[in-house]
């Protein structure tokens, strides 16, 4: 028989970080309320007797199936903005309700059914496991092994881009560079003046004007950046000691 | 306390899972969901291994996991395909094909 207190721990750890799937806004904590429901799951196979599967739980899904999750979300871009336009009109309700269902039919059929409980547990150690995968299951094996073999196959493929024209080289990306107009060195780094955080400063260019393109987009994406008044008032002080050329540099742009 | 509360909490999850699926846009989201209904039919599996003592229902759940560690590699690679041609992950993005 299983603990009760035990039980409720597994039930509050798997079933509440499992709502974030439904209701958090950011893709990172969904990932991340689902390894911690993984490591219920793996809790609540120890309880049942199955250590072995605990284990393996915890290897395959918090570490391997819900890291590769983290590692897309990176390739992808954490930004990416879900749209909440319908396609199909009331779907959101249809689909609660559809969900809604489905876990009350479920749960009122296994609540209505009654199975004598086996007496003694069982042995999920993995000597046991060995012993039933290599003699019972040992075709089922095989076959898992051929398509493990062929899922790497196939993301390899999936991944992977053909080249379909030359590769450019580095004169005639300049080339086409300066064909179109656009500035023909590397975007100048951030913060060159550091007052505070600096990557959230500009660059100033050689007549003390900041350079916006130096800040990176995440940054404004994020609104991290700074508004730019304080600088500017700063830049425009006259009492500063090298006002005299400041003063020229701002009346010619009209500050 | 009886093993068929943790069919219950598989049920539960299950719901839960399903949900995801049915109402998030996100592609990767929407997988989540997909995992966690596989990992909830994984754990009415092994419950149903305790109630009949028999070890059978663990070496399923095993091979559950197994699958389950082979879809998300193509399926996350089909995301990023998608995203690599697409630049988006919507799933609602497809749609457009209806012209």
């Amino acid at each position: 028989m299983v603990n009760p207190v035990l039980f409720w721990i597994i039930a509050a750890i798997t079933v509440i970080p499992s709502l974030a799937l439904l209701f958090a806004r950011k893709t990172v904590y969904i990932a991340m309320s689902i390894v911690l429901v993984m490591v219920g799951l793996a809790a609540a196979y120890v309880t049942l007797g199955a250590p072995f599967l605990g284990v393996v739980q915890i290897v395959v899904y918090t570490g391997a199936v819900m890291m590769l999750f983290v590692f897309v979300l990176m390739l992808v871009g954490v930004d990416q903005r879900e749209d909440l336009r319908e396609t199909i009109r009331n779907q959101r309700w249809i689909g609660l309700v559809t969900a809604l269902g489905l876990g009350a039919f479920l749960v009122s059929i296994v609540t209505r059914v009654s199975i004598p409980v086996a007496e003694e547990g069982v042995s999920g150690e993995p000597d046991v496991i060995a012993f039933m995968l290599f003699e019972r299951y040992v075709l089922v094996m095989e076959v898992l092994g051929f398509l493990l073999i062929t899922a790497a196959v196939g993301a390899l493929v999936l991944t992977h881009v053909p080249r379909l024209k030359p590769r450019r080289t580095q004169l005639e990306v300049q080339r086409d560079r300066v064909r179109v107009g656009a500035d023909p060195v590397n975007k100048p780094m951030p913060g060159v003046y550091a007052r505070h955080n600096a990557l959230d400063v500009p660059a100033l260019d050689p007549e003390g004007k900041p350079i916006e393109a130096s800040i990176s987009r995440v940054l404004e994406m994020r609104d991290q950046t700074q508004e730019g008044e304080s600088f500017r008032a700063t830049l425009d002080d006259p009492t500063r000691p090298d006002s005299s050329y400041r003063d020229s540099t701002s009346k010619e742009d009209g500050r | 306390m009886d093993p068929i509360n943790f069919v219950i909490l598989a049920a539960i999850l299950f719901a839960i899972g399903a949900a995801a699926v049915l109402l998030r846009r996100n592609a990767i989201v929407a997988f989540m969901g997909v995992e966690l209904m596989l990992n909830a039919s994984n754990l009415a599996l092994v419950a149903f291994s305790r109630i009949h003592g028999e070890i059978d229902g663990q070496v399923m759940a095993f091979f559950v996991m197994v699958v389950a560690a082979a879809e998300v590699v193509v399926g996350l690679a089909i995301i990023i395909a998608v995203f690599r041609a697409r630049q988006t992950i919507s799933l609602d993005e497809p749609a457009e094909l209806k012209g």
